[in-house]
């Protein structure tokens, strides 16, 4: 058999179109969607299953909240991966630094009355908007030190994700040196009251805010993005700096705007998780898996896909607590991601082809 | 000099001499001898010269960082040489480690099974437990680099961080694993039996008087030679591998799969070979830590402390050099071990500015060390020696063949 004969080919041609054929189905944003319904299906079935039935619809709402702060995370996230194209590891550590900021500038300010249901006070909010700049500045900063000399000299990818690596560790370590290995907390001892909604549902206020305040900052940032005009010059370095530079918008500007908005929403994002759980130095670093997780499942660049992943992990997050060890959380993330990754790399709102 | 001195300067002597030759410059024909001589020597100087406690410091000193020497020439296989940015060094570190504890420990009876809970302990020599170490990390990412390797460059990075950060999850969760969240003690060493009084039944008669003056203080120097031997046998190997078409292919790869494929390499098997050979490498990296710790619990392994570290060796090193490698490996432990010195000259210092300070002094070692990586990553992103371009040995520089 020294020519392989026509009908031997073609069986195998076919088999190849079949196979191309199932991999343009998968590739499809319905399948992904259809895939994440299933695994959020067995997620709840399994909960049912290990006699978790009743709590199902009270994690159900806590993961929401939950997915609000991963929400608040993944904005400045996925805004600067969209522009700046690389992961960028350092934003956990710029997560944590907005939460430690804040708690230092907290007794400062005249403690103002409570704000019945929420347990903080005007203070708490007046600290917050002080520490988002400050962090905000620090991520400026990095750039301006470490960031635009890499873009400069036209590095590689690899040597920014390395760049933002350490960069994570040594704001990781100055978190260290100023505020310490303890855990603390805005409002020591302060009670936090869980009103009662229907079906058996506890949520406290606070929750509510976040979660509130997650859809704000994603409504606001996509607004931005699309209205503004510095929303459509960043739009544009995103999609090809040096055209954008041609059409004369000023790119390190831009980028530098990108880097402030992003600190200032991972402040806001590590004030928020702070708020509802406590204040450590890993905290960030336990937020960059579900964050990384979201802005890629909602597609690098769209704070609303970022604000509809975080929610879905936030939910299968407390869900599998029902059956898994609550440690296991960062694991949910990650094996959501990875199947995103597998089915639709642009993830769920990312442009086709990309 | 007396008898213990000697012995302790032989044993240090013998393990440089199987890292030294590692670190000489190639293609000289005095490389390997001269390395062994020049191990020896500086072994016996250096027992003869430096107080006992110090001796075994320098001696701790050396095992470390030829460990690290092992984990960042796996990397380097994945990195240097395929291009993966694997940023979970630590899981299959962790796996080797814990693999190789399960395997030779003893399963715990009676009182002591209610505070170790282990999967099994099957008391089986030091060498299987590392060659299981090896195989287990080997299978860990085949099993991870089906799904993961597919993926662009900046998402593996991602995932890999994941995968550790599970691997870890897992072995700090489940306690009938490996003693969940408490260490995991009583790993056994090799050949430990030597200097205990009592001695090895397996030694020959004539020969216990050589270590007899030896005691279980002076062990770790034994060790050492341990894992330099298998440093340099690993670095042999690696390296002979890197060299042929294999490693050729693995460049290939990395620089350009598209000219790779078309020159009918299968450029999906290449990546996840070399994928998990540099597991496989960590894997025995992992093994030879746990037997020298002894103990080892979930929070060795935490996914940056062990990622990072090793990957600031290999890029202050130069990624696609081995020898970079391992040089990298020493030179960072070097400089690791002396910033605590600087931590703790810095103490009044930092006890001046504020009264809690001088207590987290070590956190200003990793203000320090990721200032480096900053440092290379912005100034010398090659290394210290770059990547060979060579392709044969039988080549001149200019291209004509030695041979003429």
């Amino acid at each position: 058999m020294a020519v392989p004969g026509t009908d031997h080919e073609q069986p195998a041609a076919e088999a190849q179109r079949l196979g191309e054929r199932l991999r343009e189905m998968t590739r499809t944003r319905t399948f992904l969607i259809a895939t994440l319904i299933v695994i959020l299906a067995l997620m709840y079935l399994f909960g049912a299953l290990s006699g978790a039935g009743s709590r199902l619809m009270s994690l159900t709402a806590w993961g929401l909240m939950l997915g609000g702060v991963i929400a608040l995370g993944s904005i400045g996230l996925t805004l600067v991966y969209g522009v700046m194209k690389f992961p960028n590891f350092s934003h956990g550590a710029l997560v944590t630094l907005g939460a430690y900021v804040t708690y230092t500038v907290l007794p400062l300010l005249p403690d103002g009355p409570t704000l019945s249901p929420l347990s903080f006070g005007y203070e708490f909010l007046v600290a917050m908007v002080v520490a988002m700049p400050v962090v905000g500045a620090v991520a400026i900063a990095l750039d301006r030190a470490v960031y635009r000399r890499l873009r400069r000299t036209g590095s590689h990818l690899v040597l920014f994700a390395m760049a933002s690596l350490a960069m994570a560790f040594f704001l990781r370590s100055l978190i260290y040196l100023i505020w310490g290995p303890d855990f603390h907390f805005y409002y020591p001892g302060q009670p936090n009251p869980a009103f009662r909604l229907p079906l058996n549902i506890r949520v406290q206020g606070d929750q509510v805010f976040i979660l509130v305040m997650a859809f704000v900052f994603v409504a606001g940032v996509s607004a931005l993005l699309e209205w503004t005009k510095m929303g459509k010059a960043m739009r544009a370095t995103a999609d090809n700096p040096d055209l954008a530079g041609v059409r004369g918008i000023n790119t390190e500007r831009v980028i530098a705007w990108t880097w402030g908005l992003g600190g200032a929403l991972a402040a806001c994002g590590g004030v928020m998780y702070g708020l509802s759980s406590q204040l450590r130095p890993e905290m960030g670093f336990w937020l960059l898996l579900p964050m990384f997780a979201a802005t890629i499942m909602g597609g690098i660049g769209n704070p609303y896909g970022a604000l509809i992943a975080a929610l879905i992990i936030g939910i299968s997050h407390q869900v599998s607590t029902s059956f898994l060890d609550p440690t296991y959380g960062p694991a949910v993330a990650f094996v959501l991601m990875v199947i995103t990754l597998l089915i639709r790399p642009q993830g769920l709102l990312g442009r086709d082809g990309g | 000099m007396s008898q213990v001195i000697f012995i302790k300067g032989l044993m240090l002597g013998i393990a440089l001499a199987f890292i030294l030759p590692i670190l000489l410059p190639p293609g000289r024909p005095w490389r390997v001898p001269g390395g062994i001589v020049l191990g020896l020597a500086t072994g016996l100087i250096l027992a003869a010269l430096i107080p006992g406690g110090y001796l075994s410091y320098v001696i701790s000193f050396l095992i470390m960082a030829s460990i690290y020497g092992l984990l960042s020439l796996g990397l380097n296989t994945q990195w240097g040489y395929t291009g993966h940015l694997n940023f979970g060094v630590a899981g299959f570190f962790a796996v080797g480690a814990f693999t190789s504890a399960l395997m030779t420990i003893e399963a715990p009876t009676g009182v002591a099974a209610q505070y170790t809970q282990v999967l099994f302990g099957l008391e089986m020599p030091f060498l299987v437990g590392v060659a299981t170490a090896a195989v287990v990390s080997g299978v860990v990412a085949l099993i991870v680099a089906v799904p993961v390797l597919r993926l662009r460059m900046d998402f593996l990075a991602i995932a890999t961080i994941g995968v550790a950060e599970i691997i870890r999850l897992i072995f700090q969760n489940e306690r009938w694993l490996a003693n969940g969240p408490q260490p995991l003690r009583g790993i056994p060493q090799p050949a430990r039996c030597l200097f205990e009084s009592e001695g090895c039944a397996w030694l020959p008669e004539g020969m216990a008087w050589i270590i007899e003056p030896l005691t279980t203080r002076d062990y770790s120097a034994f060790y050492l030679i341990v894992v330099a031997a298998f440093l340099a046998l690993l670095y042999l190997i690696i390296e002979r591998a890197c060299r042929s078409p294999w490693g050729r292919m693995l460049r290939a790869v990395r620089d350009d799969e598209a000219s790779a494929a078309m020159n009918g390499k299968h450029v999906t098997y290449a990546r996840v070979q070399s994928f998990v050979v540099g597991a496989v490498v960590m894997g025995i990296a992992g093994a030879l830590y746990a037997h020298y710790t002894v103990a080892i619990d979930y929070s060795h392994f935490h996914a940056l402390f062990a990622t990072f570290i090793v990957w600031i060796m290999l890029m202050l090193g130069g990624s696609g050099n081995h020898r970079g490698a391992i040089l990298g490996a020493i030179i960072i432990w070097a400089v690791w071990s002396g910033t605590s010195f600087i931590a703790s000259g810095l103490e009044p210092v930092l006890a001046a500015i504020h009264e809690e300070l001088p207590g987290r002094a070590q956190y200003i070692r990793w203000l320090l060390v990721s200032l480096l990586l900053a440092g290379i990553v912005l100034f010398r992103p090659q290394g210290v020696l770059r990547e060979e371009m060579r392709v044969s040995n039988y080549l001149r520089k200019d291209g004509g063949s030695r041979d003429g």
